[in-house]
């Protein structure tokens, strides 16, 4: 449980007893931001944001400067356009949800969660094993399908991703299921030929059902830098990116590139990962995030 | 960003030539603007502030020859400061013992069970030696698995108990096995863990403990941003570890965190990996990195047209 002594005490002691929002003030957020990862743009650009409402509103008080740091923060994040994620309900049947990242970020785990979840809302759920290359990734994925009791398609290590894909989608129509959510291989965002391996996925799943995937679910490691910008850019351009889920938010590390990540393209956050077990995945909540932001301690 | 470090860099000292001493007045910008940079690259942000003062007291009253112009004294100053800082203490492997242990940690995901493999391809054809790779992460889903198919893809044996819940009896039990089969090197692989994870640390730390490694390793996604200074921390705290591997540099990462990891636990990076295919390991370059960070390439090309 992150603590209650965050950044926003640290503010109102640095502002009490004063008119405006002064040098060590801007200093301290300056510091609270780019140490969670913000990055120096998105920094510049809040604290500017700060600035003009400061000088617009007639600055008032600490109390009202946290509130002014909240909302500045909180509408850099987009919200998404359907809600139907937070009870893992369906908009269409079946429901294709196609998941990609770089290496390592969770995507296998996170898919394990979200079958946990959707089956617990009462869907059919079945998984595509389209990761065929990393070492035992479809023994992996194949354990997740056992744990949450889910069916799983899958072909052997090494054969065509997009055929797996086409597979789990046909498979997902002719078992008449809610949901089918495929797993890809981890691949580096610079990576060309693996990145037009991507959009083959996409476009064989097309065959199938032509508005297929519904969702496009970028993983992003929590705990990764500023390169995570770059990643969500090449996979928005590769496979049209629809939703964000930022994992492994159980350690230290705040996530605080996404902000710029949200701002910038426009994706939302859906979910977030905190901790490897099945039950382990929390909605996105914006208000929290922009809390956790600025909490000081572990 | 890096474009216009570069340009910047160029553009604070226009007014100075000649016999002109960089002073207070015209560096302020500059520095900010290096700062940003690191910043950018995923440098810590105040090893970024320390590192930019120090570069700044450096710099003060440096005399701005005719043959150079202040915009390259600057671009000097900074990359002999940060390969001096990457490099440091010579980054030899001990791989000698019989067996030698070389313990492998690390966060969740940052390619512990990838690098395994390939240090044990590494020590099998360049170094002669006769691995022994020891599955002892007994939580992630499949991890013996990906550590016996990496095995086979290079011929080396794996120890692994299935179903056995103590990684520490497995670790003791696979040093016991590699005397028996003649092996020389015996590399353990773990299971990721968070630094906050006080039962997980506590177990990599009692493994340290029953098997007396010869290295410890401690593996690092190189795309990783602020926290990868709390995180070696902790890691250093519990297994004072003698090498960092930095993995994933294959991507288009700044790689900020190396200098971050480097300067709070003044640890040397041992190897780099840089794929996924076994073959992918080299040693470390610090020039090459420092270089990285700050997109040097880049401002160096453009100083040396000017
Ligand atoms: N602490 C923590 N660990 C996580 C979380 N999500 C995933 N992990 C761990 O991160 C590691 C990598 O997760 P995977 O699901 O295999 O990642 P991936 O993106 O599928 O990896 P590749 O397929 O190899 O690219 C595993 O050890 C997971 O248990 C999380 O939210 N918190
Ligand atoms: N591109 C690239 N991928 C890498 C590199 N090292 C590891 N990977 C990939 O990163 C992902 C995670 O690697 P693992 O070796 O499973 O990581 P780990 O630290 O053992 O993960 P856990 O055991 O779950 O904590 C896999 O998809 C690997 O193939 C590298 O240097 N470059
Ligand atoms: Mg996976
Ligand atoms: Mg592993």
């Amino acid at each position: 449980q992150k603590t209650k002594s965050n950044f926003f005490d640290k503010i109102t002691k640095a502002v009490a007893g004063k008119s405006t929002v002064d040098e060590e003030v801007l200093d301290n957020l300056e510091e609270a931001l780019m140490t969670a990862d913000v990055g120096v743009d998105t920094t510049i650009e809040i604290i500017e944001r700060i600035e003009q409402r400061v000088a617009r509103d007639k600055y008032v008080g600490t109390g009202e400067l946290n509130r002014i740091l909240q909302e500045e923060i909180e509408a850099m994040l987009v919200d998404s356009t359907d809600n139907a994620h937070k009870d893992f309900s369906v908009p269409k049947k079946p429901y294709i949800i196609l998941v990609v990242g770089v290496n390592g970020v969770g995507k296998t785990t996170t898919i394990g969660k979200l079958a946990y979840n959707y089956k617990k809302a009462g869907n059919n759920v079945i998984l595509g094993a389209a990761d065929t290359f990393r070492a035992a990734a479809v023994d992996q994925l194949t354990i997740w399908s056992e744990r949450v009791d889910v069916p799983i398609v899958k072909q052997a290590m090494g054969s065509d991703p997009a055929s797996v894909a086409f597979d789990t989608v046909q498979s997902a129509v002719a078992k008449d299921v809610d949901v089918a959510i495929i797993d890809t291989a981890g691949r580096l965002h610079n990576k060309v030929h693996l990145m037009e391996e991507l959009s083959k996925i996409k476009r064989v799943m097309k065959k199938v059902i032509p508005d297929a995937p519904h969702e496009v679910l970028l993983v992003l490691d929590g705990s990764t830098g500023q390169n995570a910008l770059e990643q969500a850019k090449q996979f928005m351009q590769a496979t049209e990116v629809t939703a964000l889920a930022i994992t492994k938010l159980d350690g230290t590390a705040k996530g605080g590139v996404v902000l710029s990540i949200t701002n910038q393209l426009k994706i939302p956050v859906k979910f977030i990962g905190v901790g490897e077990k099945m039950d382990d995945l929390l909605i996105f909540d914006k208000h929290e995030f922009v809390d956790t932001l600025f909490s000081l301690e572990r | 960003m890096f474009n216009s470090l570069s340009e910047r860099l160029e553009g604070a000292f226009k007014n100075l030539k000649g016999e002109a001493k960089i002073s207070d007045l015209n560096i302020a910008n500059t520095v900010k603007d290096i700062r940003r940079a690191l910043i950018d690259a995923d440098v810590n942000y105040k090893i970024a502030k320390e590192f930019t003062d120090k570069v700044k007291d450096k710099a003060l009253g440096e005399k701005v020859l005719n043959a150079i112009s202040p915009g390259q004294l600057m671009v000097k100053i900074v990359r002999d400061e940060l390969t001096e800082l990457m490099g440091g203490t010579e980054a030899n492997f001990n791989s000698s013992g019989n067996p030698a242990v070389i313990l492998i940690a690390g966060l969740q995901g940052s390619g512990k069970t990838t690098f395994s493999g390939k240090l044990a391809n590494y020590l099998k054809t360049k170094k002669g030696k006769a691995p022994l790779l020891v599955a002892a992460d007994i939580y992630r889903p499949a991890a013996i698995d990906q550590l016996t198919v990496l095995a086979n893809q290079i011929g080396v044996e794996v120890y692994a108990e299935r179903d056995n819940k103590d990684a520490v009896a497995i670790a003791q039990n696979a040093i016991n096995e590699a005397k028996t089969k003649n092996k020389n090197v015996v590399i353990i692989d773990t299971a990721g863990r968070l630094a906050i994870d006080e039962t997980m640390m506590t177990e990599v730390a009692n493994i340290k403990n029953a098997v007396n490694p010869t290295e410890i390793l401690f593996v690092v996604d190189s795309m990783t941003g602020q926290d990868a200074v709390n995180t070696a921390k902790a890691f250093n705290d519990r297994l004072n570890f003698s090498g960092v591997v930095l993995t994933k540099l294959d991507g288009d990462t700044r790689g900020g965190a190396a200098l971050s990891i480097k300067y709070t636990v003044q640890k040397p990076i041992k190897f780099v990996s840089s794929g996924e295919k076994m073959e992918t390991l080299d040693v470390f370059y610090p020039d090459r990195m420092a270089q990285r960070i700050l997109g040097m390439g880049d401002i160096v090309s453009l100083v040396e047209k000017a």
